[in-house]
């Protein structure tokens, strides 16, 4: 039984490795100009994870065929080396490997969180509410007006609580139920939740991000395909949680500017 | 003269059924109760996961009956979306906390600590009783809260807040379900804080003659160092209960921030941290994982030497790494927090002590694997679920290469990849780890012993179906599928639907195939053949005394120890190994200096 | 308390370890690599003194986390409006450390009485009396802090830093009201002429760290609040 066990796990681990190999199921396409650092940094770990998730089940279907069952006569005996090499060898090995990692992978984690965006980049608010992300614009003017959460009304379409009467900024802020960006045009994205926390995950612009009640946050990015994607919340936060979701388009500068115009009108 | 057999409280065996049975003071009986306790959550816990499996697969599946369990969370048995989340938070409730903390750590530590250190029972005998009786007082506020009001909270096990501190007005169950729930976790907490108080200075203080720490066999040590982390980890989870119950009941705002809007109602609190609850909760979270699965490992390691008749490459070394791995695992939290918004510096802090957390664990998996070198495996089911224990870990563990790093989480966080990973390390191989010491210890624990063959049907199936259901969920994650998601009505989510089939009926034929285990324990404790002393030619102090246990453990006798625990691979006049209690000096010096 | 010459309660006596025999099992032992005994103390040590200390790493950790709960909470938002702390609390203070001080007679008062003549005047319970009318004095003037603060329209969720003060001062007490009732049970155990001087020593840990963490709190609360 011991033979077969062995087998076994050795088969289970190549079954297992197959799908990655053959790459049946990965990310949406990259459309980002940050993502190809995370996504080297996954292949990267996924060389690694993978040698070492063979390599390890193989060693132990290995020794669990060879020393099975009693052999009546001989002694039992110690690994070469005994725990010192297999220390080195997790210490050194493993913990070069994953230092690596870290270390390579702070740079893409730096091109998101620790570069400023630039000076022309597109201001655009999103909000997270149960159960609905909701974007404003700035409008000509350039500037978001004041938030009134006390004027927040859904049934009146009021989602951000903008005073147009008195606010001047409100009166050009262009709110919309789905997200529109020009293509190759950074986007500084203005992260703020109306209840509880909610999450920020475009997969296709490799772009995640927490909303935190009580705490602005900002992200910014450049995509640079234009297409139509999605933007999943991926943070419990009721029942409607699944069906939070909203859609990114990317179009043209041309295509951007007809398409806020026509926002703009719906106001 | 005062010897430490008898510094334990000195009580006499009881006579009556309740005292005998029920408000027992007898660590044995108290970790018989635990581990009911923990089969009975187990149960719980699987059925509630069938249903959340059959809903991902078929969401518009009517479940028969399942209207009985709900008033309102199931019309026409139809699983709503905000049944599916309560249904989700209570199945992993009550698995991480009266399934994985109860069973390898409170039921087997119970029993055996005392056996292991050669004394007569724990320092503290009515706080131990107080220690089990008040978890199974949390077991049953919680079960409370599927039949109060709206039923059990939807936030998750984690209840994030400002969902779980809002109220009623965040969703359904928000109301009385966080209250029940919290409050059943605070007295959890009181019941391990007993626990802690009975287990260290058990270890510390009352080991017998000739036991010193090195002797420990090492799922003392596992239990010790588990001990030792519950006692600084669930100290800080009860407050953050109890402030999230104030700012339920009392119209604080520790953790709701202002200007919150739901309904088009401004909420009434200002001024609070939404963060503040993660970091106390992580805090909490992440020793609490490491609880879940160092008793496993001192078990699984335990059962390995006996059945391949020899110890540890190095016995000192797994106890330094389960060390490194409890001090390490309160400076990883941050792990959990990678984009919750925290200070992104903060993310690529923690993400290093996380990536070093897997030095000590890759050091104990080469330890299990290099003293498999030249050994004389036994199969039978304790060792086949040992075994099985090392691959499942393995797997987990790998996974967590790629959650420990920020920017891989970008793209895996909050996906089906984090739920593959958990499962792996905490569901399937901590359960494996369980069954690995019933197998092993039924015999001293019941007198009787199991069926093998059974055992041996119940370890491949099981081990088969864990993998068919977890593996894929890697896949998911990488595909991008969100989880805690009751339905997928994301577009690119639309071909994953197939895959989560899949899923659910290795699931539940998984979940089928435990009921051969359940019959082989009720037939076994009732049927099975009864038990000799040392079934397995164990070497360590358990196996020294009768199947099962005499009230006082060793029958009067004072202990001595001569040796470290586990002399195998030595000539003897009992076989290849010689027994910790046992004056016959040993031929081969295998003795840690 | 009666006095009449009584049996002396049974409280162990401080054993040092019998030449030959190395400490406690495990620390400071001896370490022969050829199997034979590992010598440990004929007696193990008192478990209830290890248990104290569990039982207070439990309690520290529980206040570090409100501690920085507190903290957290008044970097989170402007909305800390300090408090005048309660004169009261002072006198507070006084009173718990001089519960200290009165345990400290009281186990000086056992030691005297078991290891001495024992003569009709002796009533080692008398300090422990004392202590926990201290204690209780000292509980009683919390609450009376908390009906001050309530007179000035403050209370538990009024503002963040009242919010504290009550959860501080109200978890502290309850540990001390705990602690009220272990000192109960040593008062019985020595009437009884069966208290075992580990269980004296573990009680006093416990209390005067009661004393040493109000005094933490004070000062946080002082600083903070």
């Amino acid at each position: 039984m011991a033979k077969l066990f062995a087998v076994t796990i050795l088969v289970i681990a190549i079954i297992s490795a197959i799908p990655i190999i053959r790459n049946t199921w990965h990310p949406v396409e990259d459309v980002s100009t940050h993502g190809q650092a995370i996504d080297d940094q996954l292949s990267d770990t996924m060389w690694e994870a993978g040698i070492s998730f063979l390599s390890s089940q193989l060693l132990l279907a290995w020794f669990i065929w060879r020393f099975s069952g009693d052999r009546p006569g001989e002694k039992t005996k110690t690994f070469p080396g005994g725990a010192k090499g297999l220390v080195a060898a997790a210490i050194i090995l493993v913990g070069v490997e994953v230092f690596a990692l870290g270390i390579f992978g702070v740079k893409a984690w730096a091109a998101i969180y620790f570069t400023p965006p630039g000076a022309d980049a597109l201001p655009v608010q999103v909000q997270a509410g149960q159960f609905a992300f909701y974007f404003r614009y700035p409008g000509p003017d350039g500037s978001f007006g004041p938030i009134h959460p006390d004027q927040i009304s859904e049934a009146q379409a009021n989602f951000y609580g903008l005073d147009t009467t008195h606010d001047q900024d409100s009166k050009d802020d262009i709110v919309t139920a789905e997200m529109a960006i020009p293509v190759n045009h950074e986007i500084r994205l203005l992260m703020h939740s109306k209840d509880v926390s909610h999450s920020f995950y475009v997969p296709a612009l490799r772009i995640h991000q927490d909303f935190v009640p009580g705490l602005d946050l900002q992200l910014h990015f450049t995509a640079t395909k234009v297409g139509r994607y999605e933007i999943v919340c991926s943070q419990l936060c009721g029942l409607g949680h699944y069906n939070m979701k909203a859609y990114l388009s990317v179009l043209s500068q041309q295509d951007f500017d007809d398409w806020l115009k026509k926002q703009a009108a719906l106001q | 003269m005062h010897d430490s057999a008898h510094a334990a409280a000195h009580h006499g065996p009881p006579t009556s059924f309740i005292r005998k049975h029920v408000f027992s003071l007898d660590h044995k009986v108290i970790g018989k109760q635990y581990y009911g306790l923990g089969l009975v959550a187990v149960f719980i816990g699987m059925v509630l996961s069938w249903l959340m499996r059959i809903h991902l697969g078929w969401t518009n599946a009517a479940i028969p009956g399942l209207h009985l369990l709900s008033k309102t969370g199931a019309p026409g048995d139809v699983m709503t979306p905000e049944y599916y989340l309560q249904v989700m938070t209570m199945h992993a409730t009550f698995m991480v906390f009266f399934v994985l903390t109860v069973a390898p750590f409170a039921a087997f530590g119970n029993f055996f600590i005392p056996i292991h250190t050669g004394a007569e029972d724990m320092p503290f005998p009515h706080f131990n009783m107080m220690s089990f009786w008040t978890t199974f007082v949390a077991f049953c506020v919680m079960l409370l809260s599927f039949f109060v009001g709206d039923g059990p909270t939807l936030g998750g096990w984690t209840q994030y807040a400002p969902l779980s501190a809002l109220g009623p007005v965040a969703g359904p169950g928000q109301g009385s379900g966080v209250i029940i729930w919290a409050t059943s976790i605070g007295i959890f907490c009181v019941g391990q804080l007993f626990g802690a108080l009975n287990f260290i200075p058990n270890i510390l203080d009352l080991r017998c003659k000739g036991m010193s720490m090195w002797r420990l066999p090492l799922p003392t040590w596992a239990w010790f160092i588990t001990s030792c982390m519950g006692l600084t980890s669930f100290s800080v989870l009860m407050p953050a209960v109890v402030l999230l119950i104030l700012d339920h009941v009392a119209g604080t705002s520790f953790f709701v921030p202002s200007n919150l809007v739901i309904n088009d109602q401004l909420q009434p609190h200002s001024g609070g941290s939404t963060l503040l609850w993660q970091h106390l909760f992580w805090f909490f979270g992440h020793p609490e994982v490491y609880i879940a699965i160092v008793p496993g490992m001192g078990i699984v390691s335990h059962v390995l030497i006996t059945n391949m008749r020899k110890p540890m490459l190095s016995h000192r070394v797994m106890v330094y790494s389960m060390g490194a791995l409890a001090v390490l695992s309160y400076m990883v939290y941050g792990h959990h927090m990678f984009v919750s918004g925290m200070n992104p510096v903060s993310s690529i802090l923690f993400s290093f002590p996380t990536l070093l957390i897997t030095i000590p664990s890759t050091i104990i998996v080469l330890i299990w694997i290099g003293s498999l070198y030249g050994a004389k495996i036994r199969i039978n089911a304790a060792s086949l679920f040992a075994l099985g224990f090392i691959s499942l870990f393995i797997t987990g563990g790998v996974s967590g290469f790629f959650l420990a790093q920020p920017s891989i989480q970008i793209l895996l966080h909050a996906t089906y990849f984090v739920v593959a990973h958990f499962h792996f390390t905490m569901a399937i191989a901590a359960i494996f780890g369980i069954f690995s010491g019933t197998y092993f210890w039924f015999p001293k624990m019941w007198g009787r012993m199991m069926n093998d063959t059974l055992g041996k049907i119940h370890f491949w199936l099981s081990f088969i179906g864990v993998y068919a259901i977890f593996m894929p969920m890697h896949y998911l994650g990488l595909a991008g599928n969100v989880r805690r998601y009751q339905s997928f009505v994301v577009d690119y989510m639309q071909p994953l639907i197939g895959v989560h089939q899949f899923i659910t009926i290795a699931a539940l034929f998984t979940g089928a195939v435990q009921l051969i285990f359940i019959y082989n324990f009720i037939h076994s404790r009732f049927w099975g053949e009864p038990a000799p002393d040392n079934p397995w030619q164990g070497t360590s102090l358990e196996w020294s005394i009768p199947s099962p246990p005499p009230h006082d453990n060793f029958g009067g006798r004072h202990v001595v120890v001569y040796h470290d625990p586990y002399q195998y691979g030595v000539q003897s006049s009992t076989g290849d190994y010689v027994m910790q209690d046992s004056p016959e000096k040993v031929n081969t010096v295998n003795e840690e200096p | 308390m009666a006095t009449t010459v009584q049996q002396p309660p049974k409280v162990e006596p401080r054993r040092s370890p019998q030449p030959g025999v190395s400490g406690n099992g495990g620390f400071g032992n001896l370490v022969p690599s050829d199997g034979s005994v590992r010598a440990v103390q004929d007696h193990a040590p008192a478990p209830s003194k290890t248990g104290i200390w569990v039982v207070l790493a439990a309690i520290t950790m529980s206040f570090a986390a409100f501690t920085s709960a507190l903290v957290v909470r008044q970097g989170a938002s402007s909305d800390w409006h300090h408090l005048a702390l309660p004169n009261i609390l002072f006198w507070n203070t006084l009173v718990l450390l001089a519960s200290s001080v009165t345990l400290e007679f009281a186990r000086r008062q056992v030691a005297v009485f078991m290891g001495g003549p024992r003569t009709v005047d002796l009533s080692p319970a008398r300090w422990l009396y004392v202590t926990a009318g201290l204690g209780v004095v000292f509980v009683a003037g919390q609450y009376t802090a908390w009906l001050q603060l309530r007179s000035q329209g403050l209370y538990l969720a009024t503002n963040p830093n009242s919010s504290f003060f009550y959860l501080l001062t109200a978890i502290h007490a309850l540990h001390v009201l705990g602690g009220l009732y272990g000192l109960t049970y040593v008062i019985r155990k020595l009437n009884r002429v069966v208290l075992r001087r580990s269980t004296l020593d573990s009680f006093s840990y416990y209390w005067h760290f009661m004393g040493i963490l109000w005094v933490y709190l004070l000062l946080l609360l002082w600083m903070k609040i």
